[in-house]
């Protein structure tokens, strides 16, 4: 063995690990905060969920150890057996996990309970790694795409299969990752405005100014930029977008100075623009004999297409308490007592938190159970009540730090196993803090998934552990290949 | 081209990076929106999370005069219940408790949970399920009440009274509607007010100052302490004490005398203003309005023809007959229209007007004390006649009356008078305008003569009566009217010490005194109130008879006794009894010897029978 043990102290990352270990402990004292009763037992008391949470810290301080002292080859080698081991698991779990709260997602056994979903994610990162790793692979070709694609759903189908859809949601941040190894930026594109679309659509799709609809017009409004971002960026053809964008500044003039005399739709002269530019880039697409002026004006077409397809997808495709998570978090629905109280109640907790916090175990509202799930998925509730904007900000930064790191990490790897795992990894995070606080503060539909390390729990702890430090594991070996 | 790609994708850090900076910035924005811009969110916090539980004050008691209890506080007992905590129990036995069948059992639970007849139900708040038990009603559930859970026992407090008198003067308290909590932020829904008489006027001295305690609570309402240990809860404040200027004793007495009859009697002590007894007849108990059977009750009493709601002394308005000569005296006197030694003529009436006014037989021409012991029907309607008809005096009829009339306002008359109590009406005295209007302008002294005697378009409630009996035993001011003595710790409203003299010069008042003394000891042109006479104190008086075009005339009586330095005046009012001399009279002299003497003597112990015995209802005087 070339390999010499004590080296891994001096090549793991300590930057890293440093922003974990302030992050467990912050997460530690915000369960304190949440779970703490006025007649309460002492902080360390194992029946106690803070207790309960420093003995998951304690045994993920073990699993750190084992997975360092692990020889890196190790993920490489067993990757896909992992995979199928904890695909199997994913499969058992839909059959045997009792009913708990309407989800199907946790293996009972005896005194333990696990959630596998959780353990999914690494091995899905790491098979997905090797796979991508593989010699020849080539994520243009549609043969290793769809098989990479079938790495990833599979797991997130057997978790949707457990009706835990938060869970199963957080595979979709794989296409951050497949973004970065080449993936078309179109995908992403697609995937980033048919939401935003959607949500601004129907956020909108009942105000009007004057006669005109503002949700059509602030949609085909992004449309028109973005399409001459597009026609700029992918084509470097500056003068189409100076054509362009002088068709629309003229034509919204026009439109003004009419609507001094005569009320103007100016959503549709916004859709009328989008045609015409969709026409003129389909000229130049035949002229130039070039493709993606083509495909810029059908991307165009489809986001109308999309728009007026919203409130179809949106009354007879989704369920009633799926359009009432979506209103009541767009605002559109005013139910505080109803799906909207846990949104209602965490901004209030937030909320009142000021500036500065109510102090540690002074919190109100949280401790007094207002907060639904104040220590596991509605965390940051406690974070932003007892610490404050100041407290909530700093955590917030924190994890930008320690996502920043991780992509920077990934970045220095020397093969693809290493950088497709890291960018795995920093694109889950991502996800669960975006979705989270998202949820938390507001501005997200409810989807319960955990704030990694601040949320309770031994399933979640134990698996975002194990996804960070299999990667620092990979990252500290980088030398020796 | 390879390389180019790779380099191009590997540019794609920065996106991934930008997009991490970006929702990290998108984040603090939002909380700063949240935490430190929008403020509404530490309120509804604090709204969440405090259950501030109002610590109700007792509301202050009542004394009489002679320091005895006349108001107090009881304890008593609501049943709430928390829809949400009930188990399975034994409803049989619950009602048996409670005395009420299974189907008002759950008629009373449907009620709670419909929320249009009750809009803030929640199954995890206190509901009212039955209020005010009595304390026996309150022992059987209390020992019953493990067997029960989800129902609960809250203290409160309801008024008790002494004595089962006075009841309009004293008042009763209701629950507060939507106006009160509009006009006054001190209430909220539920609480109790002072709906009529001393409880609605003395309100905000009764009532006390709440308290707060407050107290954690969790999302189910469940409370979990107390915050702070209760370092910034405020102690309840009780409500003041008050002393009545009501003599209880004389209070009852006078009820029972006025029993089986409509009407009513005010007694005042002069010097002070103070109001000894205020009686109403019909009357009613004052404790039949607490309770459960309050609603009941209250309606019943509405809805009774002889009206035992309506407070007689200060609402009804009699026209006030013969009582009102003596403020005609004074004006007279006090215009120069007449001397003291002033003599008029009558004939069985007032010749100017061919006998009309008609008057009784007696000895003339008569001066001012001889016109008022006799109580002529013809020296005032004369007095009257030369005060407005003369152009000498006056330029013109109107503003001849308008004198007349200011005259009469500074005694009182035409006006509320002030009294600490509510629903006071203010009686009506004409002026000029009045007439103009009714009379086109061309009326003299002939076409209102019949004010001369106090009819025609005269009114005045017994207490403005009472209040010129006082004025005339203090020889020419008055103090307002008042219940209320004393307000525990805290000085009393100096309208009620301050003399109002009136317009009327106070020697003028001695030949009124004389002619009321002479009513009643007789004089050479007779005494028309010698009913009212008692062996060994001077008393004064003056009869009257109020016209009453609706059935038999009222029977009036109006005086003070000692004749120096007196200690009470009296106006009696019986409706429909006729003449005053025949219930008004010896009434009044019942009440005056009851309270200058505490008893009434052997003498007037038949006279006493015979008044409480006499029934004069509508249906007996029709």
């Amino acid at each position: 063995m070339r390999y010499r043990k004590t080296e891994i102290w001096r090549s793991v990352d300590w930057v890293t690990i440093l922003l974990y270990l302030i992050m467990v402990i912050a997460g530690w004292f915000s369960i304190c905060g949440a779970s703490y009763e006025f007649d309460n037992v002492g902080l360390f008391d194992p029946s106690g969920r803070p207790g309960m949470q420093m003995i998951w810290i304690g045994s993920s301080l073990i699993l750190i150890f084992v997975i360092l002292m692990l020889e890196s080859d190790f993920f490489d080698i067993f990757a896909y057996l992992i995979y199928a081991f904890v695909i199997v698991l994913l499969i058992a779990t839909i059959f045997l996990a009792p009913n708990i709260k309407g989800s199907h997602s946790w293996l009972v056994l005896g005194p333990i309970r696990l959630q596998p979903a959780e353990l999914a994610k690494f091995a899905t990162a790491l098979a997905v790694a090797k796979f991508m790793n593989s010699y020849g692979f080539k994520l243009t070709t549609a043969k290793n795409f769809s098989i990479t694609l079938l790495l990833i759903f599979f797991p997130m189908v057997c978790i949707l299969l457990q009706r835990e859809t938060g869970s199963a949601l957080v595979y979709l941040a794989f296409f951050l990752m497949l973004y970065r190894e080449g993936m078309t930026g179109y995908i992403l594109l697609t995937g980033v405005c048919a939401v935003v679309f959607f949500v601004t659509g129907m956020k909108y799709s009942e105000v009007m100014v004057g006669i005109t609809p503002l949700g059509e017009l602030i949609v085909s409004c992004l449309v028109l930029l973005i399409t001459m971002g597009l026609v700029g960026s992918v084509r470097k053809d500056y003068i189409s977008v100076k054509i362009i964008f002088g068709g629309i500044v003229s034509t919204f003039l026009i439109g003004y100075v009419v609507s001094l005399f005569v009320p103007v739709n100016f959503a549709w002269i916004s859709i009328g623009l989008v045609g015409a530019a969709s026409v003129y880039l389909f000229y130049l697409s035949v002229r130039n004999w070039v493709w993606h002026y083509a495909l810029i004006a059908l991307f165009a077409l489809g986001s109308i297409g999309f728009l007026f397809s919203v409130d179809y997808v949106f009354n007879d495709i989704l369920e009633p308490h799926q359009q009432i998570r979506i209103k009541v978090s767009l605002g559109l629905e005013d139910d505080p007592s109803g799906a909207g109280y846990n949104v209602n109640q965490s901004k209030i907790a937030i909320g009142s938190g000021g500036l500065l916090g109510k102090g540690f175990l002074n919190g109100t509202q949280t401790k007094l159970k207002y907060v639904p799930e104040q220590d596991t998925d509605f965390i940051f509730c406690t974070v932003g009540e007892e610490q404050g904007f100041l407290g909530a900000s700093a955590v917030l930064i924190v994890f930008g730090l320690f996502i920043l790191r991780l992509i920077v990490l990934a970045e220095r790897q020397d093969n693809a196993f290493g950088r497709v795992y890291g960018y795995s990894v920093a694109s889950i995070f991502f996800f669960h803090l975006a979705i989270n606080v998202g949820m938390v503060t507001g501005l997200t539909p409810v989807i319960g998934i955990p704030l990694p390390f601040f949320s309770y729990g031994g399933s979640s702890l134990w698996g975002f552990t194990i996804l960070l430090f299999i990667f620092l594991r990979l990252d500290a070996s980088r030398k020796e290949r | 081209m390879e390389n180019n790609t790779k380099y191009e994708f590997e540019n794609r850090r920065y996106v991934l990076g930008g997009a991490v900076i970006l929702l990290i910035i998108i984040f603090i924005i939002r909380l700063f929106i949240l935490q430190v811009v929008d403020n509404d969110y530490k309120a509804w916090a604090d709204s969440n999370a405090f259950l501030k539980k109002t610590l109700y004050p007792s509301r202050g008691m009542m004394y009489d005069r002679n320091g005895k209890l006349l108001v107090y506080n009881q304890p008593a007992y609501d049943v709430m219940l928390i829809m949400r905590e009930i188990q399975p129990f034994d409803t049989l036995d619950f009602c048996e408790v409670l005395g009420i069948t299974k189907e008002q059992f759950l008629k009373r639970i449907a009620d709670i949970k419909n929320r249009r007849l009750n809009p803030g139900y929640s199954s995890y708040v206190p509901q009212v399920f039955m209020n005010q038990l009595s304390a026996q009603e309150y022992g059987v559930l209390q020992e019953k009440l493990y067997k029960f859970p989800g129902f609960y026992i809250q203290n409160r407090t309801i008024r008790q009274y002494e004595y089962p008198n006075a009841a309009l003067v004293l008042g009763n308290i209701g629950e507060v509607n939507r106006k009160d909590i509009e006009n006054d932020s001190y209430y909220t829904q539920g609480d109790y007010s002072g709906r009529t008489g001393i409880e609605q006027s003395y309100e905000k001295y009764l009532r006390g100052v709440k308290g707060v305690e407050i107290l954690l609570r969790d999302a189910h309402g469940r409370i979990k302490g107390r915050y702070e240990e209760g370092r910034h809860d405020i102690q309840p404040e009780s409500g003041k004490n008050l002393k009545l200027s009501l003599d209880m004793e004389l209070q009852a007495y006078g009820e029972k005398l006025m029993q089986n009859k409509l009407g009513g009697i005010v007694m005042i002590e002069p010097e002070t203003g103070e109001v000894l007894c205020m009686v109403s007849a019909p009357t009613y108990d004052p404790s039949i309005l607490i309770g459960r059977q309050r609603g009941k009750n209250y309606v019943a009493l509405q809805k009774d023809p002889l009206k035992p709601l309506f407070n007689r002394p200060l609402m009804a308005q009699y026209p006030p007959g013969s009582t009102f000569k003596p403020t005609q005296g004074l004006i007279f006197l006090q215009e120069g229209v007449i001397t003291p030694e002033t003599q008029y003529t009558c004939a069985h009436g007032y010749t100017f007007r061919g006998g009309k006014p008609a008057c009784h037989g007696h000895p003339s021409p008569l001066n001012l004390v001889g016109a008022l012991a006799t109580s002529c029907n013809s020296f005032f309607p004369w007095g009257l006649h030369d005060m407005i008809d003369s152009r000498k005096r006056y330029p013109t009829v109107q503003e001849a009356f308008e004198v007349w009339k200011n005259h009469m306002v500074s005694m009182g008359y035409g006006y509320k008078l002030g009294i600490d109590l509510p629903g006071e009406k203010r009686g009506f005295i004409p002026n000029s305008k009045f007439y103009d209007k009714v009379y086109r302008g061309r009326w003299n002294s002939s076409t209102v003569i019949s004010i001369a005697i106090g009819q025609g378009e005269i009114l005045a409630t017994p207490l403005q009566i009472c209040n010129l009996a006082a004025t005339v035993a203090n020889r020419g001011y008055y103090v307002t009217p008042h219940v209320v003595k004393e307000i525990q710790d805290t000085p009393l409203d100096t309208l009620y010490s301050q003399r109002h003299y009136t317009s009327v010069d106070t020697h003028y008042y001695n030949y009124i005194a004389e002619g009321m003394r002479g009513a009643v000891t007789g004089t050479a042109y007779g005494g028309t109130c010698r009913g009212a006479a008692l062996p060994d104190i001077e008393v004064c008086g003056k009869t009257g008879t109020s016209e009453n075009p609706h059935g038999k005339d009222h029977s009036i009586f109006m005086g003070f006794a000692p004749y120096q330095k007196p200690k009470v005046a009296i106006a009696v009012f019986v409706e429909n009894a006729g003449f005053g001399a025949t219930y008004a009279v010896p009434i009044g002299k019942l009440m005056l010897e009851k309270y200058l003497k505490r008893e009434i003597s052997e003498a007037n112990k038949p006279t006493e029978e015979y008044i409480m015995n006499a029934v004069i209802l509508p249906n007996n005087a029709l």
